[in-house]
């Protein structure tokens, strides 16, 4: 029960508290590049969401099996990138054979992770933070969510901007950004919180 | 030692990942529709973006998904229209050739300027400062925004109007697209007479700013047999449909601003700048 209580905690810290995008500040270019539209956001969201879990699930193995056990933990960096951008290529062409559909809804979000911050952000995080690999795969499906939270919540914000009639010199980038630091500063509002409701 | 563990892992983890990416790329390989791949051989493959799609690849996967015209393919012309239409079992309707044609003769000589104009050598840039520094509001500029945009290297600058070398060009439409003051023009290539003029202004301020001025003078409407020739906003336009080249507008025109012209078939290898 108090294991199955820490992954709970774990979950919700990682979707509200630490959100990547939006208290962590990592995987921002996706967010701002693609959540002009909600359902291109929600597709960007759900391959994030995807490629974390899988990430988590390889590289964990990869940093406990093979660089703890041969000293080689300043290689973390390289080969987490290499990994991640291999599986990526992999989930991809897996996609296009079996799951066309979704291959073509996810279309080019699915190469665009490969460089994804956010990923490896949170495949690193979790061998900082000491999880085992049942708490690594459940703090990655939290920040895959709060990822998709922070995009579906930020593509209705800009669909609303786009309505306005917004001073000449904020237009563009500069209302985007702005508001992003809005929903940033409203998330600061749940840090504590989930502790407190499980203490 | 440490470093020859650390090479080895590595490399270990490097083939481990390429093999497996090299195995999922041979097993799980993907045939695309040979139908698009067909297509997509016969087009240009230089992505002018004059189909309206993104790109020779988006157009051909438009193709063999149906409901789209095999013809759209300007750069293509007519050839590669008959070989979509072959591929995908359609009928092709004929298409025309077009070519751009700059509607300008404010040489040196006709027209002059009247006002300095020092800043980016851009048409675009001096369009913005009350339309450029040219005595008629809508001759070419001479800064070529149209050549640098061409793909084909087809227009080039002779007494500061755009020329458009009609052996090179692609009939895309993009410097028609780029010129600031739309005077360039998409003609079908095999007509021999053209207005060489954009100006709208009335007769005389017309004349004023540029002695090849078409003046609205409506001689070239009355004496066209085929009723080809209409003078609309002081400016004579020709109906391509229409027009038999008989030259008769030609000879009656008082400042010359229509002219005989004859525009050679585009070459068939033309190199394309990347």
């Amino acid at each position: 029960m108090e294991s199955f209580k820490i992954l709970i905690v774990i979950l919700l810290s990682s979707v509200f508290v630490d959100n990547y995008v939006l208290s962590r500040f990592l995987g921002i270019c996706p967010f701002l590049g693609v959540s002009e539209k909600k359902d291109q956001a929600v597709g960007m969201g759900v391959s994030v969401t995807l490629v974390m879990l899988i990430a988590t699930a390889v590289t964990w193995p990869i940093q406990y099996f093979i660089l703890n056990a041969f000293h080689l933990e300043y290689l973390q960096n390289i080969v987490f990138i290499l990994i991640i951008a291999s599986l990526v290529q992999i989930l991809e062409i897996l996609l296009k054979k079996f799951l066309p559909s979704l291959h073509k809804g996810l279309g080019v979000y699915l190469p665009l992770i490969t460089t994804n911050c956010a990923v490896l952000g949170v495949t690193i995080n979790n061998i900082n933070d000491g999880y085992n690999f049942l708490e690594s795969m459940i703090s990655s499906l939290g920040c895959g969510l709060g990822f998709l939270l922070a995009m579906i919540l930020f593509s209705g914000l800009r669909s609303r901007i786009d309505n306005t009639n917004i001073p000449a010199p904020f237009k563009g980038l500069g209302a985007t950004l702005i508001a992003a630091s809005f929903i940033s500063l409203a998330f600061m509002g749940f840090s504590g919180i989930i502790e407190k409701i499980f203490a | 030692m440490e470093v020859l563990i650390a090479f080895i892992a590595m490399l270990a983890i490097a083939l481990i990942v390429g093999i497996l990416l090299l195995v999922c790329s041979h097993f799980f390989f993907v045939a695309e529709n040979p139908l698009k791949t067909e297509i997509r051989e016969c087009l240009p493959g230089i992505n002018c973006g004059a189909c309206g799609f993104r790109g020779c690849d988006d157009y051909a996967a438009a193709l063999v998904e149906g409901g789209v015209k095999p013809n759209l393919c300007i750069p293509g012309a007519q050839s590669v229209a008959d070989e979509i239409g072959k591929i995908l079992d359609i009928k092709v309707e004929p298409l025309k050739d077009v070519v751009a044609f700059v509607s300008c003769n404010g040489n040196c000589d006709a027209t002059f300027k009247i006002a300095k104009y020092d800043g980016v050598k851009s048409c675009f840039a001096a369009s913005m400062i009350y339309g450029g520094p040219n005595a008629c509001r809508f001759s070419c500029l001479g800064f070529g925004d149209c050549a640098n945009a061409c793909p084909s290297n087809a227009i080039c600058m002779t007494d500061s109007i755009a020329r458009i070398d009609t052996t090179r060009c692609l009939g895309c439409g993009i410097c028609a697209n780029t010129c600031p003051k739309h005077i360039i023009n998409m003609i079908p290539q095999k007509t021999e007479t053209v207005v060489m003029c954009s100006n709208t202004q009335k007769g005389g301020d017309a004349r004023k700013a540029c002695k090849n001025a078409c003046i609205g003078c409506k001689k070239c409407e009355k004496i066209c047999p085929n009723g080809a020739i209409s003078v609309s906003n002081n400016l004579a336009t020709i109906d391509y449909i229409k027009c038999t080249n008989c030259q008769a507008c030609v000879n009656e025109c008082p400042t010359g601003c229509l002219k005989t012209v004859s525009f050679p078939d585009r070459l068939n290898e033309v190199s394309i700048i990347e």
